[in-house]
């Protein structure tokens, strides 16, 4: 994956759905939950580069950084678009369905062998979960209308993304079979 | 009869369960320090946790002593029932008398063969004459009437035991007057000569000072299991504690009580824990983290008979090795050892800076000698120490709390300083407490943690040094005050020596004593162990010159002055 | 909970240190160390004024990994020193963390003594039914038939219960996470330091590589389906017959923490002079 794919994925300015005084306490409150789901994913993606960095996969993790970056300048766009200067509260105000934000990926899904093909797979897990999870909430009857259009909108984005994701997997090598294997024994110690 | 007045008598006062020999010669102690004499009680019973045979053992003189004599010249017994045990510990010569009750029966041989008179006084009829009146405070009256005690300080004494006066105050007294009556009657006494100028004096076990030692060094946190004879100097504490601002917590072991005194220390509270050598042996490990981890704490050894759970009740100087040596590792640690019951309060004192500063685990090597002896001595002169330890300033640029310094003590964050957090870690580190396994980072920390001990001044502390000439004995702990009473006797006929007593046991001296043992053609090394591990000790760690001795025996039983003192002229003659 | 609140609250990135973690990648240790930076930043703590104090093990280098003060202490003996930190500067918020061998097995005594001492610190234990740190052999919570280099046949013996251990030793919260929620961990030691006295949370944190069948815990673990109960009985058969995958707060005690801090003014060490004297 060369650096130009990664621009192209990165998202133009959305043109806001309604004007700002149009927008009700629910609009806010979605682009605040939208907000911490990217900020978080992040996260999960730092994290896991600099897991892989310390179990010495370079490759995957700058793949992780890369998709840390896209998910960053999301949520930059989100903070733009609401002409908010900080994060609009603390992540754990965030209440997900399941624990986790859509886009995070859980911490157990990763391995020190890991193939670029296995990150994008679990980035493709992401974008589908995060599908799903803007499009409930478009389809839901209990959401109101300027944020349902917004949440619709967001649900395209990021079948967008899927469609991405899917894309690059197919220039990435499938990982061999034996992928995980180690023919060294764990060191442990203390 | 008018004997000459002595400057020291040695009694014991005997009986079985219930007689109440502690408390008679507790009184007896506290009525000579009332009347301006030195001296000290040590105690020894059977095994029975109850109702066993117990004798209370008291040196009263006109100098201030730690040593046993050679021979008691006194030993009443309330009854005989298997007192006879204690006869090793009860050395009597042809001199000595034997007082004793005669509707107990008579003394048993072991005591009669050293030739001591017996001297009937029916205690428990006498008692029975009074309403109230027991046969120990009978003996007392006897015993402070053959040492030709003021009745008003043998009263002082019942008076203060008896705080809550009434009927138990005047049977006592009552009773020590039949006594002092009785001993008047007897052919035999031992008067003491006059006692010394009045000073200001202590009557204070050697786990009592060192307890107050913690204290004025700033111990405000202690962790305890309790273990004999270490178990009332924790018990000391616990109450003195709360009046000082402290606490004191008690562990479900002793892997406990050391780690939590490294927690409090860790949070900037000096702290300390008392044990005896099973203790000991389950702190190892952890002593290695305070040293590891640079946490300081205090570990006051009050050493027993060993191996295993051995005496618990007796004295021996065998945890040396142990504190030493018994931690894993290169684990570079202070051990002191007071050398007389007032220097375990200097001792732990000392300690606990030298813990504190060097920010490291520090051993005091006391032993069930001083700690379970009550002794009247010298008011010690004792100012609360300055908090020692260095701090690291909130949000100090670029923190390390390992960070390699000149004197290898690095500045310490106390949580709730801001800016400087970190993690102390007994896993090997860099500068910065992140655990390494660097060769060179291994290498650095070892450097810096041996620098420190290194870095400290032990002026004139690391030991005592009495006399001159070209013979020396090198002892430590409770074998010095034995040592120093030989000498004095030596001194009599005309011998010069000099006495080397180390308090400072680790980090070894070996430049200090090289010049305290200078010109000295013969050395004798005196200890209380079967393996002779303080002889071994300075075998390892210094030169010694000329030809070297080994006086050695395991414990439970002191030197008696005496023996040494034979040692010395034997050794003396060219 | 003693501490007090930041001005302006933390980021759970800010109670992040710059150590980063030797774990496997996949490890549930990972969602744990999250779970704690979530909860104090949550409570709107500061890391200087929090501890965290832990033994030997994988689990155990969390404080490490974490902008607070920590102790890396010795193989089971976390407790003792959370104990005697607490005791000694009761203004701190101290957290014991480990493993189940760390804390059930070499440090087993502490661990009944803590809960009946009952402190006001929090353990977290992280539960992966083996010792991780020493290649994979049976903890005290590991399956009877479950085998290892070190015992072939399984060891043939019963599991150790923490949390029924727990509670009839004395713990004052008692509660079970799953390192799969990492937020819902994150609520329950929330809930754990806010509740005075001894607060145990276990959660059940994977070893993905001695324990790869532990992926099946995510399909095990759900949230239990009564709520907390502060009567202990009630809490003792609930414990008893639960599988060992309800989710959440347990049990919820009332007893005073333990503090013997000595309340008034403290004198000098000279006023006890007195009783030596004659
Ligand atoms: C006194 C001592 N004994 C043994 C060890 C070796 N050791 C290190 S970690 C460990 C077990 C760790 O298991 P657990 O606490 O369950 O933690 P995990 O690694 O699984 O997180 C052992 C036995 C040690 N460090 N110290
Ligand atoms: S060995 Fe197991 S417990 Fe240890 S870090 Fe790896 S996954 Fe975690």
């Amino acid at each position: 994956m060369t650096t130009k794919k990664a621009r192209k994925r990165a998202p133009a300015p959305r043109k806001p759905v309604t004007e700002p005084r149009e927008r009700s306490g629910a609009y806010a409150d979605f682009m605040a939950q939208a907000y911490t789901m990217e900020l978080e994913a992040v996260q999960r993606y730092t994290e896991f580069a600099e897991q892989m960095e310390v179990h010495n996969n370079p490759e995957v993790a700058q793949l992780f950084r890369k998709l840390a970056t896209i998910e960053g300048l999301h949520a930059k766009q989100i903070l733009e678009e609401m002409g908010w200067s900080q994060a609009p509260g603390p992540a754990h105000a965030q209440q997900w369905e399941g624990g986790e934000p859509p886009e995070s990926a859980p911490m157990s899904e990763v391995h020190y062998r890991m193939t670029p093909w296995h990150a994008l797979e679990l980035a493709l897990d992401n974008e589908l979960r995060a599908e799903k999870f803007f499009a409930a909430i478009a389809k839901s009857s209990r959401t109101p209308a300027e944020v349902r259009k917004l949440a619709a909108e967001m649900a395209d984005e990021e079948a967008e993304h899927v469609r991405l994701v899917r894309e690059w997997m197919k220039r990435v090598p499938r990982p061999d079979p034996d992928w995980n294997r180690d023919p060294d024994p764990p060191f442990l110690g203390d | 009869m008018n004997p000459t007045p002595l400057q020291s008598v040695s009694l014991a006062l005997a009986g079985s369960g219930g007689a109440g020999v502690m408390t008679a010669g507790n009184m007896l102690l506290e009525a000579a320090a009332l009347a301006g004499y030195y001296g000290l009680m040590t105690r020894t019973s059977g095994p029975q946790i109850r109702g066993g045979e117990a004798a209370a053992m008291l040196r009263l003189a006109t100098f201030a002593t730690d040593s046993q004599d050679d021979r008691f010249q006194v030993l009443a017994a309330i009854d005989w029932q298997n007192v006879g045990r204690f006869a090793a510990e009860l050395p009597l010569g042809p001199d000595s008398v034997l007082v004793g009750d005669p509707a107990q029966g008579e003394a048993p041989e072991a005591f009669t063969r050293s030739g001591a008179r017996f001297l009937p006084v029916p205690f428990k009829a006498l008692a029975k004459s009074i309403s109230g009146g027991w046969p120990n405070m009978v003996a007392l009256g006897v015993l402070g009437g053959l040492l030709g005690l003021a009745p008003a300080a043998l009263e002082g004494a019942v008076r203060k035991a008896t705080r809550k006066g009434g009927e138990a105050m005047n049977a006592g007294i009552a009773a020590v007057r039949l006594g002092l009556a009785e001993a008047a009657k007897l052919e035999a006494s031992f008067p003491l000569a006059a006692a010394p100028a009045a000073a200001r004096r202590w009557l204070v076990t050697g786990n009592e000072a060192a307890g107050f030692g913690a204290l004025q060094g700033g111990v405000r946190f202690v962790a305890a299991y309790p273990i004999t004879p270490a178990t009332e100097l924790l018990e000391w504490m616990a109450p003195a504690l709360t009046k000082v601002g402290g606490a004191l917590v008690q562990a479900e072991d002793e892997l406990a009580s050391i780690n939590m005194i490294l927690g409090a220390s860790y949070g900037g509270v000096p702290s300390l824990t008392a044990t005896s050598g099973p203790g000991l042996a389950l702190m190892t490990e952890a002593l290695g983290l305070g040293v590891a981890a640079e946490v300081p704490i205090v570990v006051v050894d009050v050493m027993r008979t060993g191996p295993s759970t051995g005496i618990a009740t007796k004295t021996e100087q065998a945890d040396l090795n142990i504190a030493l040596y018994g931690l894993h590792g290169d684990a570079p640690h202070v051990v002191v050892a007071p050398n007389s019951v007032a220097d375990c309060l200097a001792a732990t004192q000392w300690a606990v800076e030298l813990a504190e500063s060097l920010q490291l685990p520090a051993i005091v090597l006391s032993d069930q000698y001083f700690g379970q002896a009550r002794a009247i001595v010298e008011r010690p002169r004792s100012e609360p120490s300055a908090p020692s330890r260095l701090l690291a300033q909130p949000d100090t640029p670029d923190y390390k709390r390992y960070r390699v310094t000149e004197s290898g003590v690095s500045p310490v964050a106390i949580p709730g300083a801001r800016g400087i957090t970190y993690t102390a870690d007994g896993l090997e580190h860099n500068e910065k407490g992140t655990p390494s396994s660097q060769p060179a980072d291994h290498l650095a920390q070892m450097e810096k943690r041996g620098r420190k001990l290194a870095s400290a001044d032990y002026a004139e502390r690391w030991a005592t040094v009495e006399g001159e000439g070209e013979f020396a004995v090198l002892t430590w702990g409770s074998c010095t005050g034995p040592v120093r009473e030989a000498f004095e006797r030596a001194r009599r006929d005309g011998i010069k020596a000099r006495l080397v007593s180390l308090r400072l046991l680790s980090p070894a001296q070996p430049d200090r004593l090289r010049d305290a043992l200078r010109g000295v053609k013969r050395t004798l090394v005196v200890e209380q162990s079967f393996s002779g591990q303080f002889h071994r000790y300075l075998r390892a760690e210094y030169e010694l010159p000329g030809e070297v001795h080994s006086l050695r025996r395991p414990g439970p039983l002191p030197f008696h002055p005496d023996e040494i003192h034979r040692k010395l002229l034997e050794w003396s003659r060219p | 909970m003693n501490a007090p609140a930041a001005a302006s609250a933390l980021s759970a990135q800010a109670f992040k240190s710059e150590v980063k973690p030797v774990w496997c990648p996949g490890c549930g240790d990972f969602s744990v160390l999250s779970a704690i930076t979530k909860a104090l930043s949550m409570l709107e703590l500061r890391p200087e004024n929090v501890a965290i104090v832990s033994g030997i093990g994988c689990s155990s280098r969390i404080p490490a990994y974490t902008s607070c003060y920590g102790f890396h202490g010795v193989h089971g003996r976390a407790l003792p020193v959370a104990t005697g930190l607490k005791v000694a500067r009761p203004d701190l918020t101290v957290l014991a963390t480990g493993g189940d061998g760390d804390g059930y097995s070499i440090g087993g005594n502490h661990f009944l003594h803590a809960c009946r001492r009952n402190a006001d610190i929090t353990y977290v234990v992280m539960d992966n039914h083996v010792y991780g740190m020493t290649k994979g052999q049976p903890s005290p919570t590991t399956e009877p038939a479950w085998p290892s280099k070190l015992s072939p046949q399984g060891t043939g013996l019963r599991e150790f219960h923490p949390l029924v251990i727990a509670l009839a030793a004395g713990a004052n919260f008692i509660a079970r996470g799953f390192s799969g929620d990492p937020n819902g961990v994150a609520r329950l030691i929330v809930q754990a330091i806010r509740h005075p006295g001894f607060s145990f949370v276990e959660v059940l944190s994977p070893c993905v590589t001695f324990r790869p069948d532990q992926r099946s815990w995510k399909e095990m673990a759900r949230p239990a389906a009564v709520e907390a109960t502060d009567d202990p009985a009630r809490a003792a058969r609930r414990l008893m017959t639960d599988d060992g995958f309800n989710i959440g707060v347990l049990y919820t005690g009332k007893r005073k923490p333990y503090a013997p801090t000595a309340t008034g003014a403290a004198q000098q060490p000279s006023a006890l002079e007195k009783g030596f004297e004659l």
